[in-house]
């Protein structure tokens, strides 16, 4: 895990549930085939409607058109982020896009899981609504070890939630890692 | 030591543990493992990367794989995703496996899981299906996870979970006779909002449940999720044991809540005074009384899915469709096979569910899967390609669900679908039934 995160800031709104981060028709492409593997990048986040895309303006796209990797670094979500189905796809196009953390008001259940466990990205909790403060294309730094984040864009500076129980398994690398170091994976 | 609801019982149970807590991290004893095309062939993978090519997963007999997401489609990839779970099955030698275009094919797993008696009491069962939660309606801990978890549960047979604090709602006195199961579970989601219980069980109790088939049960238990809850339960009574009995020979054991369990919270409705409600577009929680948004008008009525395809919604619905004709297009679509040869034996006054939906003029799906109840490959059966407004049994109707983003669904009974089918408009159940 990295000590510093740094990056421009994409904003969404509350409850963006798993078919707006990957729309159930891209799911069948293969994560284990290096060039399919791409398509979750280029279709990251695109079942949001158009003008809730990157606010406050909308209208931006996560991923450019025909591109794999987002310009983006760090995702700004309001409450219950990754809501919906459990599909891991929408864990992983987001850091097939190139995305290193997400920092959202409350997560949905697996999605947060799939995202810890596989070691994606970092999943902050904001401790405010920090999607309304906080524009699309705002240079920001996350520190990891201390948990704040600050927008270089306008100096204002937010304290986020410690990450508790879960640091393990991110430091770990992702849940095998874990497993293995806790003696449930015989090596 | 504390005394310990249902869920928490079941997790300090497989976790060798006299006693659990809500907000403990604890490593539990997996009893089924199921998984589909959609995340089978990514949870593969994994596994072989973590355990090697030569891996074999921890018990052939707790591993159970249901194609059944995208199946009656031209799409290559969809295919092939069918396809590497067949290799899988093969090399493992696994027993529990439904293949497509075979005898044993049978539809949406949730519904296939207890039709072939892989929901049992007392057990703990995950899927890669954010819909698993649906087996809790079983007096099971059940719940959806994503590849990583399944594949480290495909090498060691275990899972780390977070005791969750259970809340619980009572349904006083048994439903009237125009709601359903349907509109109890929307009626909790609008109340608590769609991360109501993000974390958190849902305990169904009283006696407006425990009146309830398997398949209401079911229906409860189906949208918790839709809450954010991580578990759904119904604590095992008669009906729960005769059911699972019927389907298996396997043992299991019955667990209960201890009398003086500790709740999250408790929350009693009375049955007799909740109304037909529905979701309106685009979330689960954005409820309506069926009355409040009577007359709109719809292009499409939709009928099917682990939520709403199961017998008896269609029973449900037939009661309303015999003998009158659909407005507009209705699709319906069975969940499993099981269900399907249902709709030719199963009977309303004298005429089967298929004769009295063929007549009204319904769209009967070929083969039983999840279809359009999440969109799909373009040539899915009753996929809302355009700017569609929808009445539909499903569970999720978030901006582009069934397909098209710009389309509108509205989620209902099976009873409000039939209702609104035959009129064109949103409509009152109640018009149908005393
Ligand atoms: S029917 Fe719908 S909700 Fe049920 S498993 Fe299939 S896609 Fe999911």
């Amino acid at each position: 895990m990295k000590d510093f995160i740094r990056g421009m800031a994409y904003v969404v709104g509350d409850n963006i549930d798993t078919d707006q981060i990957i729309p159930a028709r891209h799911l069948v492409y293969s994560l284990s085939d290096p060039e399919e593997r791409k398509l979750y990048g280029r279709y990251a986040m695109s079942g949001i409607p158009d003008g809730l895309s990157g606010l406050p303006k909308g209208n931006i796209r996560l991923v450019e058109e025909g591109k794999e990797q987002s310009s983006y670094k760090i995702i700004l979500g309001g409450k219950n982020f990754g809501c919906g189905s459990s599909r891991e796809h929408a864990a992983v196009c987001l850091q097939i896009a190139g995305i290193e953390a997400v920092v959202a008001e409350s997560y949905a259940r697996i999605f947060y899981r799939n995202v810890v466990d596989g070691g994606f990205f970092v999943p902050f909790e904001a401790t405010m609504s920090l999607n309304t403060e906080i524009a699309t294309g705002d240079e920001l730094e996350i520190n990891v070890n201390l948990g704040t984040l600050k927008n270089l864009t306008n100096r204002k500076q937010y304290g986020l939630k410690p990450l508790g129980d879960i640091i393990e398994i991110l430091r770990a690398g992702d849940v095998f890692e874990y497993a293995r170091k806790k003696g449930l994976i015989k090596r | 030591m504390g005394a310990m609801t249902l869920t928490e019982k079941i997790l300090a149970r497989h976790a060798g543990r006299a006693h659990v807590g809500p907000g403990e991290n604890i490593w539990v004893n997996v009893d089924v493992l199921m998984t589909h095309d959609v995340c089978g062939p990514g949870t593969i993978s994994i596994f072989k990367k973590q355990f090697g090519e030569r891996a074999k997963v921890w018990d052939r007999e707790k591993v159970v794989v249901i194609p059944d997401h995208y199946i009656f489609t031209q799409d290559t990839h969809a295919h092939r995703n069918v396809d590497i779970l067949r290799e899988f099955v093969r090399e493992q030698e696994l027993p529990y496996f439904y293949d497509v275009g075979t005898e044993r094919y049978k539809g949406v797993c949730h519904i296939a899981l207890p039709e072939e008696g892989h929901t049992r009491p007392g057990e703990v069962l995950f899927g890669t299906d954010s819909h698993t939660c649906t087996a809790g309606a079983f007096g099971e801990f059940a719940t959806g996870i994503g590849n990583t978890d399944a594949a480290l549960i495909m090498g060691i047979g275990k899972l780390w979970v977070k005791v969750p604090p259970t809340m619980k709602f009572v349904f006083e006195g048994s439903l009237p006779p125009y709601l359903m199961a349907k509109d109890l579970i929307l009626w909790i989601i609008g109340d608590i909002g769609v991360d109501g219980a993000t974390y958190k069980a849902i305990e169904f109790a009283g006696d407006g449940v425990y009146s309830l088939s398997m398949e209401e049960r079911m229906t409860l238990c189906n949208m918790v999720i839709e809450a954010g809850g991580k578990n759904g339960v119904v604590a095992p009574d008669q009906v729960t044991e005769e059911f699972v009995r019927s389907k298996t020979r396997r043992p299991f054991e019955p667990v209960h809540n201890d009398p003086d369990a500790k709740y999250d919270s408790v929350k009693v409705y009375r049955s007799q005074d909740l109304e037909p409600v529905v979701a309106k577009p685009h979330s689960p929680d954005n409820r309506a009384l069926v009355r409040e948004v009577a007359g709109t008008a719809l292009d499409r009525a939709y009928i099917g899915s682990c939520t709403g395809g199961k017998l008896t919604d269609f029973r449900a619905s037939a009661r309303i469709l015999k003998g009158r004709q659909v407005k507009i297009d209705t699709f319906i679509v069975p969940a499993t096979t099981e269900v399907m040869k249902g709709l030719s034996t199963e009977t309303v006054d004298g005429e089967n569910l298929l004769s009295i939906f063929q007549k009204a003029g319904a769209r009967i799906s070929e083969g039983a899967s999840c279809a359009a109840c999440l969109g799909g490959p373009a040539d899915t059966f009753g996929r809302l390609n355009r700017s569609e407004v929808c009445i539909s049994t499903t569970s999720r109707n978030f901006p582009g669900r069934m397909g098209s983003r710009t389309a509108q669904v509205y989620l209902a009974s099976p009873y409000t679908v039939a209702a609104s089918a035959v009129t064109g408009r949103i409509t009152d159940p109640r018009e149908f039934i005393g």
